[in-house]
């Protein structure tokens, strides 16, 4: 605890005493890095301050997370060099970047679920032989007081939210002395108010004196949170401006390298009739957890219903009842109207007797590569996951799916050394173009995503919304689950919120205000509004 | 500081990749296991020479002469080959499928005894011969198929763990084995089955084309072929696939899971169980508890090594089959225990082994970069 204290003080004092001339707390010159013969980080020098929150700005695969990685001793630069404190210095391994203060929060937490908060904080440290909980507690309050967190040392990490772990993460790098923190994507998971909190909580550790990093991909974070941006585009440093001399659309121009539009269509819903009407579903999960409470919605041809929520509300279970891969409990219903006006229930129907049905439906599952496609198989191949099934005999007709592969590689501009490349080799933007592409080619009359632009860059999240809108168009029914409350705002028609399995409000995507979307988000309404 | 990392995927069959066209990556396979080939003859012969005083060259000489040295020498490790490939194709589909089927061993040792049982019974019943091989062939796929689906049905169904369960099933069937031998023995009291039919010859493989083991060849290529395509091409083969790689995407695809697990354990066990017909109606003419021989586990190797292409597990199947044939013949020969011989069949395997390592990875000091990929 003195040491904290010490430590805050003295890098207070440097930051004073620099002035004008900034002292960079890191420095790293011509880093590169190559995974296969691929540079991901070529020649980037990059410079971290003192007392600064740092934006790492860039596409995916553009080399962000790699850098950091390099940082925290995961990675090793196969050239460049590093300095701390104008020192030169070898990060080998995490135990050493945790040596030079440099703490990184992973997308992945990596917390021990029957441990608790304090347990965690002290684990893989050489302490004592004897555990003093004590006084790890003790120093652990501290800390939150200090900047503002609220986490309660004995509560086990399996009892927690997910931005209560997130805290906990951030502790725990303090707790190990961190000046300068990394952290990867944080927001990706929390609500608007969540996120709010850990800015404010960002600004006290910056006036601390500590240096932050924040890799994200939301510009409207960028502005609101950082004093400096910094872009990568494919593995190179582009420049660094100051968040207050520059503008999302500029940011946007330099990432992608060419001008985009940041607005989202939205045309109005036309022809709009009922595609699928959900009443009373309720499901349970292997532990007997109620995942959904009694919904009841109705999805509309030629409209794109959003839904919202936080992470594990259910909405992986609304889709996957839907798609006929879990069961629900008796008493829901769940029946489709194809465009002919035939009705057809699909409750208790396996995803073949859906199928048989008639039922168009496309999915986009939210782990693409453990279910919506199959990564050691290339492209072609994974365009059979839904057809392989057509044609006579035993034997599978390779010519369509391998057209498909080429008509959506070329349409979808998808980056890949050629359609033989198995899928796990892409990029998550491109294997999600892959999916999406495979899931739009059977002409669905209801299309539903899950998390569809998740970890995708601007340009390929844009694609995927003009897919979105394409599908609109045609008249299908599109239930779009996502997690970015500004892109569900500006694209759907309708925002149907679940709050712990339940509904707990469904609004107008034109007039709604996102603080009102992220209240339903954690507080359920006592009666579900239309 | 050295760094180990996968390399790229180079399939020879699906095109180029980095600027390197198929022929020259094949060539450069090939060459890399040859130069693991050329170190283990090395190695080895300073063994052979540390340890035996014998000159390696003759040793060596004396092995392809014990494989190769007489046309029957030649046929009989062709048959040898062919059953051991058998084995490993019939285990392919379900490898493929990421069930660790090792119940091999007892899927033929239950071929091999249905098959027995048909000789020892229906033997004097003078049935033609072709008819008498088919009902033979039926009887020891369904054995084998049995012990193939019970395993999965668990499996399918109560989630049993398929690795344990498979190799219980082996001494299921070695137990079995042991049940039947002194019912059929012959003659009495020698505890052994002795040759079945040895005057009628009914039920033994016929010659065909002037050759007593071609049939055992005909029908382990033909099955050979015909998997090759159930794998590649097949509906069947595409969801054996993808149930392999991912259960929720096989669900997601409206397949059937446990269907398709279940029916490749039967096919799997099928094939297994002829292979246990072969080796009884078509090379040893009586069975024991060792009539297996350990194929079942030899054959996992092969269908790995191979990465479950038919083409590659022939050859390996050759490679291995030459290798245990010529240690026997030079352990007899040179008077060597049976160890010695065993040890250079692992020096063998091990460079070999040790060639695939360098064909999937390369080695790198850290700081020199991509320079050496080209």
């Amino acid at each position: 605890m003195e040491n904290i204290k010490a430590r805050a003080e003295k890098t207070a004092a440097a930051t004073e005493a620099s002035g004008g001339g900034r002292v960079p707390a890191v420095e790293m010159i011509g880093i590169t890095k190559y995974f296969r013969s691929v540079p991901v980080n070529d020649s980037i020098d990059m410079k971290i301050y003192k007392g600064e929150i740092l934006s790492l700005l860039g596409e995916n695969g553009s080399g962000k997370t790699t850098l950091m990685n390099m940082l925290s001793g995961i990675y090793f630069p196969d050239s460049g060099s590093i300095r701390i404190d104008g020192q030169p210095v070898h990060i080998k391994s995490p135990k050493d970047a945790l040596d030079l203060h440099i703490g990184m929060i992973h997308q992945h937490f990596k917390l021990v679920d029957v441990l608790t908060a304090a347990e965690n904080v002290v684990l893989g440290l050489n302490e004592s032989f004897r555990l003093n909980l004590k006084n790890v507690r003790r120093e652990v309050a501290s800390i939150c007081e200090k900047y503002g967190f609220t986490v309660d040392p004995d509560k086990k990490v399996y009892d927690m939210s997910v931005s209560e772990k997130q805290t906990l993460e951030i502790i725990k790098v303090l707790y190990r002395g961190a000046d300068i923190l990394i952290l990867d994507e944080p927001t990706a998971v929390l609500t608007p108010q969540e996120t709010r909190r850990l800015f404010s909580v960002m600004r006290n550790m910056k006036e601390d004196g500590k240096s932050i990093v924040i890799i994200t991909h939301k510009l409207h974070e960028v502005m609101d949170i950082s004093d400096r941006v910094a872009v990568l585009r494919k593995g190179k440093y582009i420049g660094d401006v100051n968040t207050a001399d520059t503008d999302p659309q500029q940011l946007t121009d330099m990432m992608v390298g060419h001008r985009v539009s940041l607005n989202i269509d939205r045309p109005e819903p036309d022809n709009v009739r009922e595609c699928l009407k959900v009443e009373h579903l309720s499901v349970i999960d292997a532990d007997g957890v109620k995942k959904l409470d009694d919904v009841s919605f109705t999805a509309m041809g030629g409209e794109i219903l959003g839904v919202a929520g936080i992470a594990g509300s259910g909405q992986k279970e609304l889709l996957e009842v839907i798609a006929g891969l879990q069961s629900a409990l008796p008493g829901s219903s769940v029946i489709f109207t194809d465009r002919d006006g035939k009705t057809s229930s699909l409750i208790g129907k396996t995803p073949m007797e859906i199928k048989k049905l008639g039922v168009h439906l496309a999915f986009v599952p939210e782990d693409r590569l453990g279910m919506g496609l199959v990564g050691d198989l290339d492209i072609a191949d994974n365009m059979l996951i839904r057809t392989y099934r057509d044609g006579a005999g035993m034997f599978v007709n390779m010519k369509k799916p391998r057209k498909l592969a080429e008509e959506i590689v070329e349409e979808f501009e998808v980056v890949t050394p050629d359609l033989l490349t198995p899928v796990r080799k892409l990029s998550g933007g491109n294997v999600q173009k892959v999916l999406v592409g495979r899931e739009i080619a059977g002409d669905p009359s209801l299309l539903m995503s899950a998390y569809a632009v998740r970890g995708l860059d601007i340009n390929t999240s844009y694609i995927i919304y003009r897919l979105m809108n394409e599908q609109k168009a045609k008249g299908t029914a599109v239930i779009f689950v996502g997690e970015d409350l500004d892109v569900l705002l500006e694209l759907c028609d309708r925002i149907m919120v679940l709050c712990d399995g339940r509904i707990s409000g469904i609004v107008d995507g034109r007039t709604a205000a996102k603080e009102e979307v992220g209240l339903l988000m954690t507080r359920l309404e006592t009666e579900a509004g239309k | 500081m050295i760094h180990i990392s996968k390399r790229p995927d180079f399939n020879r069959f699906k095109g180029k990749y980095a600027g390197l066209n198929r022929w020259t990556g094949f060539g450069i396979h090939l060459l890399v296991r040859l130069i693991g080939l050329v170190l283990a003859l090395a190695v080895s012969g300073v063994l052979i020479y540390a340890i035996t005083k014998l000159n390696p060259i003759d040793v060596y000489a004396e092995m392809a002469n014990g494989v190769f040295g007489t046309s029957r020498r030649v046929w009989t490790w062709l048959r040898d080959l062919a059953l051991l490939l058998l084995v490993a194709v019939g285990l392919a589909p379900a490898f493929k499928m990421r069930f660790w089927n090792i119940g091999a061993e007892g899927q033929i040792l239950v071929g091999a005894l249905a098959t027995s049982a048909c000789m020892i019974y229906m033997g004097s019943a003078n049935i033609p011969t072709p008819v008498f091989l088919l009902i033979m062939g039926i009887g020891s796929m369904l054995a084998g198929a049995l012990w193939g689906i019970i395993p999965a049905v668990f499996k399918a169904f109560w989630g049993t763990n398929e690795t344990l369960f498979t190799l219980m099933m082996n001494y299921i069937a070695i137990q079995l084995t042991s049940f039947f031998i002194p019912m059929w023995e012959h003659p009495k009291g020698s505890n052994t089955v002795g040759i079945i039919n040895a005057a009628s010859k009914a039920g033994w493989f016929p010659e065909v084309f002037g050759q007593q083991y071609m049939l055992n060849i005909i029908i382990v290529a033909v099955i050979t072929v015909a998997m090759f395509f159930y794998l590649k091409r097949s509906k069947h083969g595409y969801e054996i696939a993808v149930v392999g790689q991912s259960e929720s995407t096989a669900r997601y695809a409206a397949m059937n899971v446990k269907k398709v697990v279940v029916r490749t354990m039967t096919l799997s066990g099928a094939i297994c169980g002829l292979a246990g017909f072969l080796a009884v109606a078509g090379a040893d003419h009586t069975v024991s508890t060792a009539t297996a021989g350990g194929r079942g586990f030899v054959a996992i190797i092969v269908a790995w090594l191979a990465k479950f292409n038919p083409g590659t597990m022939a050859v390996i199947s050759a490679m291995l089959v030459f290798l245990n044939k010529g240690a026997i013949t030079i352990a007899s020969k040179f008077n060597l225990s049976n160890d010695v011989s065993d040890i250079i069949q692992g020096i063998i395997l091990f460079f070999i082994l040790g060639s695939e390592f360098f064909i999937n990875y390369r080695i790198q000091l850290a700081h020199e970069g991509k320079k050496e990929e080209k």
